[in-house]
């Protein structure tokens, strides 16, 4: 093709004009099989960048060589949604010179979209993408189905660079990606373990305590009063939160009640809903499995949504201002409904944000499961260590005599 | 997990994964427990991953009385 | 009533949410002989430490013919245990022998006649002699059946269909009856089959059980719903008591509902039903009145 972008990832950030000091941003929709940040960092560093800002929309265990890169002084700064493993406790115990800035998904949009977060070269892995980066979550190696939180990258960052590992003939539509966007396309052997995307935080349990939390955060929705013909549902994925979906569903079908759309994170288990009838449209910012993906890529009541028009809480577009009820979960909750959702009661960061603070501000009901006593750590506290969001809710446990 | 070996006065040499939150309160415990059994020279390993104070008065009491045979359900 | 391992302190702490009616705490065949001193530890620590609420707690010990069984009776008896589960009895002289143990303690700690026993019948000699059992002491609650050994002693296998267990089953309500006690079903392990286990739960329902033993909270939900009286069964009965009632105020000694003769016990089978749905929490006290 004559004005084809692709080139070298050396040659790409070369002409992005990319200097010691700036911001680089990704997004994690591979998740635990995420491969661009490390491959991208690992080239930076080679490169002789120093001093770099690392904005991602989360990052995870995998992302544990960061730690070295912190160490030598090529990376200086972090902000993302979550942070996990190794990397997580390195950084809790003062490995890098300034504080993390995390941001909820709805919060980073938004920051984004009004330049707060100022991105001077996005690097966006892609499923599939065309010679003028065209690009989307669906590809011949990969399938990562939703790009959300990679949208205000694209539509905002000063450069945007799309690696793929599935060069398609032009044109790639429906794209996610538009190449009015994107600046160069380099190929590279593989962007994301797409089996990985399901592992970590999402499981589907039969865990006792957690089939007990979901009847009892289930009977609270139907007892709720926004149980009705055209509600609006968004859940987590803990175990709880998912299970919950189950016995609603039984519910649903015994009322005849369907839900107008469900929102966030999608699962199989929406996804199932949804093709049975009882949900109209997912509106969808991160696919969670391989069942969601594929959903997202061939059902046109699937769509995909930027973070900033899912949960800005700044536009009044955004889909959580629609939003019914939202099932989250917790590390923590406080007497005074404050949550914690981000560190453990040692003081070290372990887990993720996400669109916690965003769907819990505006949701009309707001649920918080998680049990009275994680082994000795107690979750209902008085003060939480740190505070995710304000809110409702706890339900179930231990008690001791006193 | 506890071991209970011989000692000079009390040594707590504890592991635990709670320990910036509860060290303090899981060591007294297990002092609190050894000296209800009337030890007071021993040296205590114990690893603990956040359990409850009973389970953790259980699992101290059980190595006392391994480590000295003296039952405590005979006293 | 829900086992739980004597030597699992997370399962002990969590077991009463998920609502049994009671747990017993396993101090005998889940326990290793490596293991018995900790888990006894456990148990009796757990005990007194754990709110269990209205929960009633039973504990399993080892036989008393074990280096374990009276050490276990102390420990429990002291930590205020509901119920001792006797395992594996076979006469009512086993009964009374942990009787005496029981009271030993109680004497002690002067809180005598604190402490309940249940009977777990194991043997085709305990079956045989489950009358005897049943009524060997005013502490007795219940018996109940242990299939696994009892299978094993018959020289025979367990089924889905539990022929093997039918004498056993009705002899040990019978002797139940008779002795005016509880009766408890064994355990059906396997978790991932749920229809069988519904059926078992029907059949020993029907048999006249009072309850079911089970081995996860997943089970729960089934023994409830068979167990639970439906809508209907619940207004036929307070029809019946209700006409009952108004005979008794006209001083009547025959009463009809809807024109049919009632007599005794479908009087005292309705007051079951009554009894039983205001158990499960379907209709109130007050309701039931």
């Amino acid at each position: 093709m004559r004005n084809s972008k692709v080139v070298s990832l050396e040659e790409a950030i070369r002409r992005s004009g990319l200097k010691d000091g700036q911001t680089i941003s990704f997004h994690h929709h591979f998740r635990g099989g995420d491969k661009v940040v490390n491959m991208v960092v690992d080239k930076l560093a080679q490169m002789g960048f120093k001093d770099l800002k690392l904005a991602a929309s989360s990052l995870s265990d995998v992302h544990k060589p960061l730690i070295e890169h912190i160490k030598n002084g090529v990376i200086t700064g972090i902000s993302t949604s979550g942070l996990r493993g190794e990397l997580a406790d390195a950084i809790s115990h003062g490995l890098l010179p300034e504080p993390v800035v995390f941001r909820s998904h709805g919060g980073r949009g938004s920051a984004i979209a009004k330049g707060e977060l100022k991105i001077d070269v996005a690097f966006l892995g892609a499923s599939s993408a065309d010679e003028l980066g065209n690009a989307t979550g669906h590809g011949e190696k990969s399938v990562c189905g939703s790009l959300g939180y990679a949208l205000p990258d694209a539509r905002y960052a000063s450069h945007v660079v799309v690696l793929t590992d599935d060069l398609v003939e032009y044109p790639n539509m429906p794209q996610s990606i538009s190449a009015a966007d994107v600046e160069s396309v380099v190929v590279v052997e593989s962007v994301g373990d797409s089996s990985k995307i399901s592992s970590g935080a999402i499981r589907d349990s039969k865990n006792p305590r957690d089939i007990l939390l979901a009847k009892q955060a289930a009977k609270v929705i139907i007892n709720s009063g926004y149980f009705k013909d055209g509600f609006s549902i968004q859940t987590g994925t803990g175990g709880a939160s998912l299970a919950a979906v189950k016995y609603i569903r039984e519910e649903m079908i015994a009322r005849g009640i369907k839900a107008s759309f469900a929102l966030g994170g999608i699962t199989a288990h929406m996804v199932k809903l949804h093709e049975e009838g009882l949900i109209g449209k997912l509106i969808d910012v991160q696919s969670f499995d391989k069942v969601a993906a594929e959903s997202i890529h061939n059902d046109p009541l699937h769509q995909e949504v930027s973070a900033v028009e899912y949960a800005s809480g700044e536009h009044l577009g955004s889909a959580t201002h629609a939003l019914d009820i939202v099932i989250l979960s917790a590390l923590e909750v406080d007497t005074q409904f404050n949550v914690n959702v981000l560190v453990g009661s040692d003081g070290i960061i372990r887990g993720a944000i996400g669109g916690h603070q965003d769907t819990a501000a505006d949701s009309a009901l707001s649920i918080i499961v998680c049990p009275l006593l994680r082994g000795r750590i107690p979750c209902v506290v008085p003060k939480v260590l740190q505070l995710s969001a304000r809110l409702i809710l706890f339900l179930s446990g231990t008690r001791l005599l006193a | 997990m506890v071991t209970i070996s011989p000692g000079e006065g009390l040594q707590i040499n504890l592991q635990s994964s709670v320990e910036a939150q509860f060290g303090r309160q899981i060591r007294a415990l297990i002092a609190e427990t050894l000296e209800g059994l009337g030890i007071k020279d021993a040296h205590v390993d114990a690893i603990d991953k956040g359990a409850l104070d009973c389970t953790i008065r259980a699992r101290v009491t059980a190595a006392a009385v391994r480590a000295t045979g003296k039952d405590v359900w005979k006293d | 009533m829900m086992f739980v391992p004597g030597n699992n302190p997370g399962m002990m702490a969590d077991a009463h949410i998920y609502g049994p009616d009671s747990i017993m705490l396993d101090l005998e065949d889940s326990v290793t002989m490596a293991e018995k001193d900790a888990a006894r530890l456990l148990v009796h620590n757990a005990l007194k430490s754990i709110d269990y609420g209205t929960t009633e707690m039973v504990v399993r010990i080892n036989p008393l013919n074990t280096p374990y069984g009276k050490k276990d009776v102390e420990a429990v008896v002291k930590a205020g245990v509901d119920v001792i589960r006797m395992p594996k009895t076979e006469t009512a002289d086993e009964v009374r022998e942990l009787e005496a143990e029981i009271l030993k303690v109680e004497e002690e700690i002067g809180a005598v006649g604190r402490t309940h026993i249940m009977a777990a019948i194991e043997s085709a000699l305990g079956i045989v002699n489950a009358y005897a059992i049943a009524t060997a002491s005013k502490r007795m609650m219940g018996i109940a059946l242990g299939a696994e050994d009892y299978s094993a002693n018959l020289k025979t296998n367990r089924t889905p269909g539990g022929a093997e267990l039918l004498l056993a089953r009705e002899q040990i309500v019978v002797a139940a009856r008779a002795a005016g006690i509880a009766c408890f079903d064994t355990v059906y392990s396997n978790l991932d089959d749920m229809e069988t286990f519904r059926k078992e739960v029907e059949l020993i329902k029907t048999l006249g059980f009072d309850g079911k033993s089970i081995i996860n909270p997943r089970q729960i939900e089934v023994v409830n719903e068979v167990f639970t009286p439906t809508e209907k069964e619940i207004n036929k009965a307070r029809a019946v008591v209700a006409a009952i009632k108004e005979a008794q105020a006209k001083g009547s000694g025959v009463i009809a509902v809807n024109g049919k003769m009632v007599d005794r016990p479908v009087v005292l089978r309705a007051e079951r039903t009554i009894a039983l749905a205001v158990a499960a929490g379907v209709i109130s006290e007050e309701e039931a009145l």
